[in-house]
């Protein structure tokens, strides 16, 4: 980061808001809107890197892995010139070549095929934990801790094949690798004192002894037994499992839930179509973004619109939140409406880096919605409600709800 | 078959087409209209979709961080059906072709040392691979054996990689001697061979001492695809809605079934991601994504409605 008041090339707006501060965490609409109207690509003094918050910028840098590449750190530190905070992902802070191998592998073991025999045992998961959120009738209850956390908290670590121990600090490490992303403010901070502790506890778990047989982590290591990829490769892609694979669904969650609980119609319309439960997910992604921003940096001088370029070198910065909300591409795009086709959108990236655990995330919300669907008439918040603020994820502290059973 | 080209695979434009060597040709492919091409990896394929109906599959040779051009090597093939003949004699450059995949059933894993052993035209998947570990600062070297130097294409593209590579045409130096390249077996080795069917055969006899997982091959037989299945219509059952839908060849079996009412959620429409992946109940479907492996695709359980299409007339999805 420079410190020195930066300027923009000709032709470029400047916004000097910081797209990390507390209030835009707490309502980022109005920054995106203030992005997406300023032009194709803006420039962020305050950080001296360019944003991208229309969604046809925002999905051609996606896709442009040539351009703009992933390996310099995909947050505001650029490894060129910083030590990042732990080893690298090999997956998603990494390029082809060196990207290929890890991606491939981890595709083929969370990809949708393999899945397939997930999906009774976590409808079944699902069940169980309605029924006991249910028991004694009408409910009032928190969505984030009840549901969205205590959902995939309960079938995504058996899956990976952790021990039951320590399952608790799957949360905040992946809050912490989450703010890492963005500047080291006040989050960040707050999360430093456990990232010694909480690294050794998930670094340890991605050992082979430490993972149970033939789950996601031990067929990472029988990817590496086939040299598919390497013994030194096999524990971090394990830790990609655990770092992008839990927060982030707890958030989508979250998401989708409070979306019902203010659309009443939509939740009447899941019941009586319950088919509607994975287009009902991704439309929450696309609505709340749960992974709002990413950076990419340019490798070389890349032309955005005519005669406006990226500089070789520089940080660029992805709203995938505001181009999941830019009525350049979306009808209305501000309404979550289960009639939308929502495919295309960007919230769980696109191209090379799309994430890979997207099909693990939509079995897990499938299995939820469609528990919650048989069993509730209708969602109802139930008291003020309340944000948690990240830098890179939209997402909930606090929704009292009510369901009623049906 | 008359021509058309079927309507989930997308037309690229031969933009180039250059004699590589005796009987070698390669042609460079791109968008009419400029845009990206899907991302591929080193070992990947691609099914070309000639004019006359004929399907084949060739591998990518070109440079993987042009995201604007594909580049295939095309071997004439005496004895072959067609569809080589075709592009060396007919094909030109601003002919439109009918691309689908790409697809990866050899893909390169990781290490710090390859063996690459090439017969003929099999040394077309090994140039991205080849370029990769070099990148990579991996200790790597080429054995490149073929019946002429003149019927060996790309021998300039390689020669600057100096030594590590060794051209041996058989009419000079005779039959590839494998078992001096390959040396002693030893660990953290990866070999790599494409080639014609007896190189195969010899390479899996000169590797059977060495550990497991080391020989990586590609039966180089440019398989045809029985042709894209069909270029009429074919109906599609959604048994879960009780409706029949028809898909025209101008549609994707996704759009029609959504044009139906019925929702499938996709993402790439590229048969990619596999977000769109429906179960397949009765029927056979005709497969034209990039996921699945050749053993998945003969199961037939399960479709890419965003680019897969029907060999029978009617198709019964878990819609
Ligand atoms: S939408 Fe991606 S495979 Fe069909």
């Amino acid at each position: 980061m420079t410190s020195a008041p930066a300027t923009a090339p000709p032709g470029v707006p400047t916004d000097d808001a910081d797209p990390f501060a507390p209030d835009v965490l707490e309502d980022p609409l109005p920054l995106h809107a203030r992005l997406r109207d300023a032009g194709p690509v803006v420039y962020l003094s305050r950080y001296d890197v360019y944003a991208f918050a229309r969604y046809e910028q925002v999905n051609a840098a996606l896709t442009n892995w040539q351009g703009f590449e992933s390996g310099a750190g995909v947050g505001l530190s650029n490894f060129r010139h910083e030590k990042p905070w732990r080893p690298p992902s090999l997956l998603l802070e990494a390029d082809p070549p060196r990207h290929d191998a890890p991606r491939r592998v981890l595709s083929g073991i969370v990809g949708a095929r393999a899945l397939r025999t997930l999906r009774e045992r976590w409808a079944a998961a699902a069940e169980d934990l309605v029924d006991q959120v249910l028991a004694g009738g009408s409910t009032e209850l928190d969505a984030v801790p009840a549901l969205a956390q205590a959902f995939p908290l309960r079938v995504f670590p058996d899956a990976v094949g952790l021990p039951p121990e320590g399952r608790e600090n799957l949360l905040p490490y992946g809050d912490h690798a989450f703010n890492a992303f963005g500047p080291s403010n006040d989050l960040v901070a707050k999360g430093a004192p456990r990232v010694a502790e909480l690294s050794a506890w998930v670094n340890a778990r991605c050992a082979r002894e430490e993972l149970a047989p033939d789950r996601f982590g031990a067929r990472i290591w029988g990817a590496a037994d086939r040299g598919e990829i390497t013994y030194e490769q096999a524990p971090l892609v394990v830790r990609s499992l655990l770092t992008a694979g839990v927060d982030t669904t707890v958030h989508g969650l979250g998401a989708v839930l409070y979306a019902f609980a203010t659309h009443p119609e939509h939740w009447a319309r899941l019941r009586s179509d319950p088919r509607l439960a994975r287009v009902a997910f991704d439309e929450a992604v696309r609505w709340e973004s749960p992974v709002q921003t990413f950076f990419r940096t340019a490798t070389t001088d890349v032309a955005i619109t005519d005669g406006v370029e990226v500089p070789a070198g520089r940080k660029i910065l992805m709203f995938l939140a505001a181009a999941n909300r830019d009525p350049r591409r979306w009808t209305d795009p501000d309404a979550f409406d289960l009639s939308r086709d929502p495919s295309g959108h960007v919230g769980f990236g696109m191209g090379i880096h799309q994430c890979v655990g997207q099909h693990v995330a939509r079995l897990e919300a499938e299995a939820l919605l469609t528990a919650l669907a048989r069993r509730v008439a209708t969602i109802e918040l139930a008291g003020p409600t309340r944000r948690h603020h990240n830098n890179t994820l939209r997402a909930w502290e606090s929704l009292p709800m009510r369901l009623r059973e049906a | 078959m008359n021509g058309a080209v079927p309507a989930n695979v997308v037309s690229l434009e031969v933009v180039t087409k250059t004699r590589e060597a005796d009987g070698v040709v390669s042609l460079m492919l791109a968008r009419p209209d400029g845009r990206r091409l899907p991302d591929w990896t080193p070992g990947a394929h691609i099914d070309v979709v000639l004019p006359t109906g004929i399907t084949r599959q060739y591998s990518l040779c070109g440079d993987r961080f042009d995201a604007h051009a594909y580049r295939v090597g095309v071997l004439r093939e005496p004895d072959g059906r067609g569809g080589s003949a075709y592009v060396h004699d007919v094909l030109a450059p601003g002919d439109v072709i009918g691309v689908g995949g790409p697809r990866n059933n050899f893909p390169l894993v990781p290490s710090t040392s390859y063996l690459f052993v090439a017969g003929g035209i099999g040394i077309t998947p090994l140039l991205p691979m080849i370029h990769q570990a070099d990148l990579l600062g991996a200790d790597w070297r080429l054995l490149y054996g073929g019946r002429a130097r003149e019927s060996m294409a790309f021998r300039d593209e390689l020669s600057a990689y100096g030594d590590r590579v060794r051209v041996v045409p058989q009419d000079e130096r005779g039959l590839l001697d494998l078992a001096a390249f390959l040396g002693a077996p030893r660990p953290g080795v990866k070999v790599y061979c494409c080639g014609p069917p007896p190189l195969l055969a010899a390479m899996e006899r000169a590797c059977a001492a060495w550990p497991p997982y080391t020989l990586h091959l590609e039966r180089f037989v440019a398989k045809e695809q029985g042709a894209p299945a069909r270029s009429g219509p074919f109906a599609v059952e959604l048994a879960r809605a009780g409706v029949v839908v028809d898909v025209p060849p101008h549609l994707s079996v996704l759009d029609a079934v959504r044009a139906a009412g019925v929702d499938v959620l996709s993402s790439c429409r590229q048969g990619t991601c596999g977000t769109c992946e429906t179960t397949v109940l009765a029927g056979r479907p005709d497969h034209r994504d990039s996921i699945l492996a050749d053993h998945e695709r003969a199961a037939g359980d399960c479709m890419f409605p965003c680019v897969s299409r029907s060999c029978d007339d009617r198709l019964v999805l878990d819609l």
